[in-house]
């Protein structure tokens, strides 16, 4: 029986294969936005929401779902007021999830065997209704980080414009931070929610070394989150190890790799091909002594009605028989 | 009193007053451009030139006093496709790559549908846009690879393609060399033929000088010159009569 044919483990690559496209997805917007460790705060509170569940007796993924989004608010708003404490409000929500979530699950009676299946992931405990609710949530993503596409890439591009444009930045901001904290869920089962950030960030970052277009770099970015989970899933497998890490780490040398091709690409490409200004300066003539306009009382403009002659890199204007071109604060006889 | 579209100001400054962290940035500024008008907005750093644009834009409340754009007031202004917006930047790169097709697109979002793919229209609109600021040949390149200028250039075809009737541009040629200064002051002239308003924030207007029909000076938050513009303010300087029948001199 090979480990295809094993339920948990189908049921496993499922949630893998959603993960590694709904985590870059996500993850292209917070690093374009420049929020890269946002995913890992969020994967903190949520611990808090998994013990919730473990200690309720409910469904540890509903319970992670609503604390990670109640979190997820939370920093978008701490962060859009742009205070200085910003920073500060963050790290304690950080710690204060972490913290409260290992004390509530020691009252819960579970013990650190259990913890670490959230923490790093486990094949294991993916039950069918998890996965039921891993496929909803990850699909919901995916359609609202393509179909939206365009709005969040402006928002995260540049989000005084956006607003300019008249996008409800608000609320899409809104959107991200709980999209981000949907994924979070979904990945909490494959990589674990202490490493979930890595699978939002490394993907995207390792596509940008090969990557000129926002576009291609989502696309690229989660194919190498699709090909980084299921690889690292059937390695957890036959190494019996936790797949969260095996995941990130084959993940981390794929970015290695890249790191290292682009830089031999680029480095090559430069040589090859000079950009325009750095090119040598050969046969460039030193500039000849110009002659200025002497008391000249007039100030040419396109609309001056003095004929125009194109000169080069500007324009001359004729003027009384002589020609005049702009030359900082005057005028040269040309 | 009439109040069709035509005749509303572009932009209506009634009474203005902004402040920024508790302290007062703008204080009573009294504003009105009609439609049509080039306007620049001169000041020295810290008069209140890019706090009054950006109150103009919606990104700061106003603490007294309203902003009209086109007749309405900004908090209900809806129809923000008939603005195009230059913000002050540095740069036009974020922290994942994107190309200048990509940056440039984003200035149709005032008119497009959520979840619905670019028309054709729109991507022609692109292009043109492409055109105008002489940067056809880098649609697919990274905006993060090119010069500032030429980033700058695609800030300013982001905030044309929307074909707006009121251009606003916030230090458009702050960093700029001369000759994206000129192609963008073309591409702006070529706006104004067509009856576009435009309202530009700025320290030296360079080659754009010549485009200007009034020049607002802001000093410590209040406007204390609103009219023609005049060499002194705009740093085209005009040399002085000295008789013309001179001989030119050499310098090097």
């Amino acid at each position: 029986m090979t480990m295809f044919q094993l339920e948990f483990m189908q049921r496993a690559l499922i949630a893998g294969l959603l993960t590694g496209l709904s985590a870059p997805a996500i993850g292209t917007y917070l690093v374009q936005r420049r929020l890269s460790l946002m995913g890992d705060g969020i994967g903190h509170i949520a611990i808090t929401g998994v013990a919730l569940g473990l200690l309720t007796g409910s469904a540890p993924v509903l319970t992670a779902i609503l604390v990670s989004i109640a979190g997820a608010t939370a920093i978008e708003l701490v962060r859009a007021r742009g205070k200085a404490s910003g920073d500060v409000a963050l790290a304690l929500l950080f710690y204060g999830g972490i913290a409260g979530g290992v004390l509530l699950i020691g009252l819960a009676g579970q013990g650190a065997a259990t913890l670490n299946t959230y923490l790093f992931g486990s094949l294991t405990t993916v039950s069918p209704s998890d996965l039921y609710v891993v496929v909803g949530l990850a699909v919901t993503v995916l359609v609202v980080a393509i179909g939206l596409g365009p709005q969040l890439f402006a928002v995260c591009q540049d989000e005084e414009f956006a607003r300019v444009t008249g996008l409800r930045v608000q609320l899409l901001n809104l959107v991200i931070a709980v999209m981000a904290a949907v994924t979070v869920t979904v990945a909490m089962r494959t990589v674990g929610l202490l490493l979930v950030s890595a699978l939002m960030v490394v993907p995207v970052a390792t596509a940008q070394q090969v990557t000129r277009s926002f576009r291609s770099t989502f696309v690229t970015a989660c194919v190498i989150g699709v090909v980084a989970c299921l690889a690292g899933i059937v390695t957890s497998y036959n190494a019996n190890v936790a797949p969260g890490a095996t995941i990130v780490v084959l993940a981390l040398a794929g970015f290695v790799v890249a790191a290292t091709a682009g830089t031999l690409i680029r480095r090559r490409h430069r040589q090859v091909a000079p950009l325009p200004d750095e090119e040598p300066e050969v046969g460039v003539p030193v500039p000849e002594p110009h002659v200025v306009s002497a008391g000249h009382p007039h100030q040419h403009d396109p609309r001056c009605g003095h004929t125009k002659v194109e000169h080069g890199d500007h324009v001359d204007y004729v003027h009384d028989g002589h020609l005049h071109a702009a030359h900082g604060d005057h005028w040269d006889e040309h | 009193m009439t109040r069709s579209e035509d005749t509303a100001k572009a932009v209506q400054v009634t009474d203005l007053s902004v402040d920024l962290g508790g302290r007062p940035v703008l204080r009573g500024v009294d504003l009105q451009i009609r439609q049509g008008e080039v306007v620049a907005v001169l000041g020295t750093n810290g008069s209140g030139k890019s706090t009054l644009i950006k109150t103009v834009v919606g990104l700061l409340s106003a603490a007294r006093g309203e902003v009209r754009l086109f007749g309405t007031p900004v908090p209900r202004f809806r129809q923000w496709r008939r603005v195009g917006y230059v913000p002050q930047r540095i740069t036009a790169a974020g922290g994942v790559p994107a190309t200048v097709y990509e940056v440039v697109s984003s200035g149709l979002l005032s008119q497009r549908r959520m979840f619905t793919p670019l028309r054709a229209a729109q991507k022609q609109a692109v292009d043109e846009a492409l055109q105008l600021v002489d940067m056809p040949d880098h649609r697919k390149d990274a905006v993060a690879e090119l010069s500032g200028g030429q980033q700058q250039r695609v800030l300013i075809a982001r905030a044309l393609v929307s074909d707006p009737d009121l251009l606003i541009l916030d230090e458009p040629t702050a960093g700029v060399d001369l000759a994206s200064q000129q192609i963008f002051a073309d591409a702006i002239r070529e706006r104004v033929a067509r009856g576009t308003t435009v309202v530009m924030v700025s320290h030296d207007l360079g080659p754009m000088d010549a485009l200007i029909d009034r020049s607002v000076v802001l000093r410590r938050g209040r406007i204390v010159y609103d009219g023609p513009p005049h060499a002194s303010q705009t740093h085209a300087h005009v040399h002085p009569h000295t008789g013309g029948d001179e001989p030119g001199w050499l310098s090097s």
